[in-house]
């Protein structure tokens, strides 16, 4: 069997889990949730994984185009498409403006100007009138899709964020294995030498940088449809390191990774209260029961164990494993 | 007496509050450049070492009843120690990296440490006492001074100053700059390289401690205090190039005072006008005020 059969399956089986999921009793709002992290980890991994560019400032576009759709939709009584549609283009446009402005920086300084960037739009957004402030925009109605489906079940809205998901995660695919998507992996490895066959480098890091914005803006608009609200904490940094954590979590510049990892990082946020009572009970250290309140202590942890131990994340070490026996088994014949 | 319908006084008071934070903003941006410089790491801790120094300072009075002036001196050298630590344990295996893995390793080490403070202390602010000795404010005919606020200029400016003559004029600061320069070769010199990275982080760490404990009486202490200051010093960093000591230190206190100027005429724009302010120099001088291109 080879490798690319082995993902066929595994992503068909991923699929066919999705699509079976809310009747085998998932909480259909939460598996949307992580969809939706999922897809902002896959745009984010497109300009780390696939173009060398560490963006610090993802939130921005993640939680920018929220506020984008959220205010579409409630306040201008505009259809949940259109809405979504504004929310990728404000996230793109976010986008263009901080590429323009961060390109002109290699390295560090790139991460770090993009996080000045998006700490600006985080006190932007703070102050703001149309954001609510610290409430947030709060009661966005889902609508009726083109007028017509109505998204109030859960049910419907399930299947509706499932097939723009895998749209847009299938557009990523694409643009990874496109001619473009090959220039970018030669500037990530060696922009010089791009150049010098002729490349404008600044232009196609750009390009990346809004198209990774742009669906990064498409994840953070589907969130806001799906729940019902835009807040704060979609624009913080912290949900910047987030989507950084999941990615080096599930494996740098592994299509697969940036899924597997959101999924690690969401559940891990979600259940490490329980987790922490499981380890009272068991050890009647009565530490443990504030672990729940205590998730960024858990979240730093991992990442320093990531950085140090297991660069490649959960999808890398697993691809290269299987790389490793499949290059032992045809040694043996 | 008024300026744009601002009264002179208050706009000094409000000058010297702005050039408070710009000693801040100096003190952690020279420590961000010379860990940078030597270490290739942009130390995404720092602001959570600033909070450690302000907290211990803290917990220093409150459990152990050890004063003010005494934490000015322990608090960095136990954060210092602590930075031997981080250096020897952690950054040491990452130096051969990408320097994404810098930024990322020491993001990792913020939220772990600030982690921790939070789930013994929470969010809301503690309250630390102006030591008696700069209590009260000076009448100077044109505006009252705090007393404190002068002290946390001053002991500021004199402790950047010194890093700058340490750093330019004498031989440690020599040696300091051919390590930045080329290690290597430094090393062939007989020069105990590895040391001499640990000591700059260590240090680093102790100078950011030291703002710690200055900030401790004039800012609310809170687990959280660094984070969003070290955020602001990325922007001075960006803005003033890492490559100059001196650019560093005036980069600092200028943001500052821009800063407090900003809250009086335009209170709406002080959180984000040192961005803005990035913006603007990006698109001028990308290379940052005092920064060279490599």
């Amino acid at each position: 069997m080879n490798s690319k059969n082995t993902a066929t399956i595994g992503y068909g089986l991923l699929l066919l889990a999705l699509i079976a999921a809310p009747f085998l009793g998932a909480y259909p709002v939460f598996v949307m949730k992580l969809m939706c992290f999922a897809l902002f980890a896959s745009a984010f991994n497109l300009l780390l994984g696939y173009t060398g560019l560490l963006s610090f400032g993802h939130a921005a576009f993640l939680g920018g185009a929220a506020y984008v759709a959220g205010h579409a939709i409630k306040v201008w009584g505009l259809t949940p498409e259109v809405g979504l549609l504004l929310g990728t283009a404000g996230g793109a446009l976010l986008g263009l403006l901080f590429g323009w402005l961060a390109i002109r920086r290699q390295g560090i300084y790139f991460s770090m100007i993009t996080l000045a960037l998006a700490q600006m739009l985080f006190f932007a957004c703070l102050q703001a009138p149309f954001t609510g402030g610290e409430d947030g925009l709060q009661g966005v109605p889902r609508g009726k899709l083109f007028g017509v489906v109505d998204l109030k079940s859960d049910l419907v809205m399930y299947y509706v964020a499932l097939v723009i998901v895998v749209a847009a995660f299938l557009l990523i695919v694409r643009t990874i294995h496109s001619p473009f998507g090959q220039v970018l992996k030669g500037i990530k490895e060696n922009e010089p030498r791009a150049i010098s066959l002729g490349y404008d480098t600044h232009r196609f890091k750009l390009l990346a940088f809004v198209l990774s914005a742009a669906i990064a803006g498409l994840a953070g608009a589907l969130k806001t449809l799906v729940l019902g609200f835009a807040t704060l904490s979609d624009v913080h940094w912290t949900a910047s390191g987030q989507v950084i954590l999941m990615t080096l979590v599930g494996g740098l510049g592994t299509l697969s990774g940036p899924l597997i990892g959101s999924a690690v990082v969401v559940l891990l946020e979600n259940k490490i209260g329980e987790f922490g009572n499981l380890l009272a009970a068991l050890t009647s250290v009565e530490w443990f029961k504030t672990l729940g309140e205590s998730v960024t202590m858990v979240t730093g942890l991992i990442f320093v164990i990531c950085v140090l131990a297991f660069r490649r994340g959960i999808m890398g070490e697993i691809i290269a494993w299987l790389a490793q026996r499949r290059a032992g088994n045809s040694a043996k014949h | 007496m008024e300026i744009f319908g601002v009264s002179l006084p208050g706009l000094l008071s409000q000058l010297l509050l702005g050039l408070v934070n710009g000693s801040f903003y100096a003190i952690l941006s020279l420590g961000l450049a010379v860990i940078f410089g030597l270490l290739n790491v942009i130390n995404f801790a720092h602001g959570a070492l600033f909070m450690t120094g302000a907290l211990l300072t803290w917990m220093a009075m409150n459990y152990f009843g050890i004063n003010y002036w005494l934490m000015l001196v322990l608090a960095p050298l136990v954060v210092g120690l602590f930075g031997v630590l981080i250096e020897r344990l952690l950054l040491r295996w990452i130096y051969k990296l990408d320097h994404l893995y810098g930024l990322l390793l020491t993001l990792g080490l913020t939220l772990l440490i600030e982690g921790v403070f939070r789930s013994i202390y929470g969010v809301s602010g503690l309250g630390y006492d102006t030591p008696e000795l700069l209590e009260g404010a000076t009448n100077l005919g044109f505006m009252i001074m705090p007393n404190y606020r002068a002290w946390v200029v001053v002991a500021s400016v004199v402790v950047c100053i010194g890093t700058w003559y340490v750093i330019e004029k004498t031989k440690l600061g020599a040696y300091l700059r051919a390590g930045t320069e080329n290690p290597r070769l430094v090393e062939a010199f007989g020069i105990n390289v590895p040391v001499m990275v640990t000591l700059t982080y260590a240090f680093g760490a102790a100078l950011a401690a030291f703002a710690g404990v200055l900030a401790a009486p004039v800012y609310q202490v809170t687990p959280l205090m660094g984070q969003n200051l070290i955020i602001v010093v990325f922007a001075v960093v960006v803005i003033g190039g890492m490559g100059s000591i001196m650019g560093s230190i005036l980069t600092g206190l200028g943001l500052g005072v821009i800063e407090g100027f900003t809250k009086v005429f335009y209170p709406e724009a002080s959180s984000t006008v040192v961005f803005v302010i990035m913006v603007i120099v990006l698109l001028i001088r990308p290379a940052g005020l005092f920064g060279k291109e490599k």
